[in-house]
């Protein structure tokens, strides 16, 4: 089974909605939410898990440090970004 | 379970106050990644300047003072003389730095004080209501060049930097940007070389950012890194200015 | 041991903070005060402290705020015009509750002024010349002597309430020379741990020094704090030299300079049969309300002689309750009163 590939996890309160991560994402694998979070604002959403390869340029580019990369294997080594 | 771009430690789990895209977050995180990997989080002290990033202090988990708006390079330099051995960089807007602070500035590299500095230059005055400052770029609309900035009677963006090179107390000065992930990374590999320009006694460094201010540019954060790629470089270009390390 | 120098004030102010621990000095060049700022990158120097001439006197106060809260003992100077561009950094370190001593020796004004002696700035240094409710302690030397002294203990204030601390002196004082006598044994006093210093989070949770306070009645809440600190202050650090008093006809208040003739005047007004005498305060702030107000009980005339218009006049009117018995006698834009003009001021009086 290939490795499990870490995924995208974003705190809805923490994200502000600004779309950065949503349009540097290079597999197109987060849009902005429907809903609203506490403070009134959209927020990103995972839609497209499969796409992900868990490359991490949504979190580089997240001026809040609204998301992580979790779900790595554990054989993996553990990436600096 | 293994978790990959966590949060740096040198930074509090704290909501910010900034705007929605805002360059701020990014420079903030950043810097605080580099401390951490540099592992110098118990001997930083930072100075904070007057600002939208005022309250850097709330997101910092480090020593942090504030100076008086424009006055942070000189309080940098009593705080450095007296502990030569910390890290000690400020944090400054192109208002507290480019406009009040212009001597303040100048002063501290031409004495090539061992500070790093932080210089986020988004081209107005956030924190104030989106004031023209001495960055907004020629033609550019904001809350005190309603008529867009007009080199007859609002003068030229300025170059700090770019004055800054000849002063032989400085060694190393570096514009970036964080409108994409290679810029948000290229950011970052150079304020671990200033900081570590700092440490290794070699005198006086500034990283000057391109940020965005998605409210006072009246952009949504995407156009606003758009118009970073666009505008801001042609002005302001990205790279080395001056690296005498 | 005790050994003796023969010093210009500027000089003895500049060994008096040294004595004091201060190893840390900002400075600008301006006459009167230039003598200091030549001294102490000497001093400095020598004591392996930190000496900079700053771009203005401007950055030299907030050099000092940056010092300061690294936690070392630290000194500026400067003449009227440039202690009013430290005015802000002053504000700045009461709010932040920073220690520093800054030393005005004050010079004709307003404006450019002269470079000759006055008083002029009495009021900026006690009622804030900076923004907000703050307060700062001011001590006001007479000789040369006092310069050294008041220097050194305004150190030991300065840590001890975390305050800022002005040595306000002029440009004859300053200038001029006078015996010194130093105690070379003599250690800085009143040396007190600073736990809130900037000195790195290690082994403790970051902190800050700031004096921004957004938070809903934080701001006024700090205000309190600062304002139960001046109280303290008043109660404790209120000093005055009182010459004479004790039934007096005519009490003469003067500070720094100025009463060294009117002692002078006092004396001989004495021996003429107006029996008067001098009260000095020497903390300009807090001011010596109670011993003014006590020395003239009895006096027949209170008569206030600055080299001003008459600033701490109004401190000694609210000191003494009776206008009836006030008069001023005051010499302005560098013009010196002369034991003569202060006596023929008291008979004028009469």
């Amino acid at each position: 089974m290939a490795k499990q590939k870490g995924k995208p996890d974003i705190s809805i309160e923490r994200c502000k909605g600004c779309g950065l991560c949503v349009e540097v994402c290079p597999k197109k694998a987060l849009e902005m939410s429907e809903k609203i979070n506490d403070r009134g604002l959209k927020y990103a959403v995972l839609t497209a898990p499969d796409k992900c390869n868990g490359c991490g340029l949504c979190v580089i580019m997240c001026p809040d440090c609204a998301i992580e990369i979790v779900g790595e294997d554990e054989g993996k080594e553990k990436g600096k970004s | 379970m293994a978790k990959r771009f966590t949060r740096p430690e040198s930074m509090k789990d704290k909501a910010t106050h900034y705007c929605p895209g805002c360059g701020h977050g990014l420079a903030h995180r950043l810097l605080c990644e580099v401390i951490d990997e540099m592992g110098c989080r118990e001997t930083t002290v930072a100075i904070a300047p007057v600002g939208c990033a005022v309250l850097a202090y709330d997101y910092w988990d480090f020593d942090t003072m504030e100076a008086p708006h424009g006055r942070t390079p000189a309080v940098a330099t009593g705080v450095k003389r007296v502990l030569p051995d910390r890290l000690v960089f400020t944090y400054q807007g192109d208002g507290d730095l480019a406009a009040i602070g212009t001597a303040e500035i100048i002063h501290a590299g031409n004495r090539g004080e061992n500070l790093s500095v932080i210089f986020v230059n988004n081209g107005v005055y956030g924190m104030t209501g989106g004031q023209m400052a001495p960055t907004t770029l020629l033609g550019q609309r904001t809350a005190t060049s309603q008529f867009t900035r007009r080199s007859a009677t609002e003068g030229f963006p300025l170059k700090i930097l770019e004055m800054m090179k000849d002063l032989k107390g400085v060694s190393y000065l570096e514009r970036t940007s964080v409108h994409s992930p290679k810029e948000v990374l290229n950011t970052k590999r150079a304020i671990a070389k200033s900081f570590k320009t700092q440490l290794d006694n070699k005198g006086f460094s500034i990283v000057e950012i391109l940020s965005p201010c998605p409210t006072y540019w009246g952009l949504d954060p995407v156009e606003s890194m758009k118009r970073i790629e666009t505008e801001v470089v042609q002005e302001y270009p990205i790279g080395v200015i001056k690296d005498s390390v | 041991m005790k050994k003796k120098y023969l010093s210009t004030g500027n000089e003895a102010c500049g060994e008096g903070a040294v004595r004091a621990g201060c190893r840390f000095y900002a400075g600008y060049p301006i006459t009167p005060q230039n003598e200091l700022i030549a001294y102490m990158s000497v001093r400095m120097e020598e004591k392996k402290g930190t000496f900079i001439q700053a771009e203005s006197e401007l950055a030299a106060i907030n050099m000092l705020l940056g010092a300061s809260a690294a936690g070392a003992r630290v000194m500026t100077s400067s003449s009227s015009p440039g202690i009013s561009l430290k005015m802000e950094g002053i504000s700045y370190m009461a709010g932040c509750e920073l220690p520093a001593v800054i030393v005005n020796v004050m010079r004709g004004g307003p404006g450019l002024g002269n470079i000759s002696t006055a008083q002029g700035d009495y009021f900026q240094a006690t009622k804030g010349g900076g923004h907000g409710d703050y307060r700062m302690v001011v001590l006001a030397p007479a000789n040369v002597q006092e310069m050294f002294a008041f220097t050194y203990d305004a150190f030991a204030l300065a840590d001890r309430y975390r305050t800022p601390v002005m040595i306000l002196s002029d440009g004859m004082l300053g200038q001029m020379m006078e015996p010194l006598e130093i105690d070379e044994d003599m250690k800085p006093a009143g040396i007190v741990k600073k736990p809130w210093a900037m000195t790195g989070a290690k082994g403790r949770d970051a902190q800050r020094v700031v004096s921004l306070f957004l938070g809903d009645g934080a701001l006024e809440a700090h205000n309190e704090k600062l304002q139960k600190k001046y109280r303290e202050i008043e109660v404790k650090e209120t000093r005055c030299e009182t010459y004479n008093t004790d039934g007096a006809d005519v009490i003469i208040v003067a500070y720094g300079l100025v009463s060294r003739m009117a002692r002078a005047a006092a004396d001989r007004l004495t021996a003429e049969g107006i029996n008067t005498g001098l009260v000095r305060p020497i903390t300009v702030w807090p001011f010596p309300y109670e011993e003014i107000k006590r020395a003239s009980k009895d006096a027949l005339q209170v008569l206030t002689v600055e080299m001003s218009a008459g600033q701490m006049l109004e401190d000694v009117r609210l000191a003494v309750q009776d206008d009836s018995k006030i008069s001023f006698y005051g010499r302005m834009g560098g013009g010196v009163p002369t034991e003569e003009e202060i006596i023929e001021k008291v008979n004028s009086e009469q």
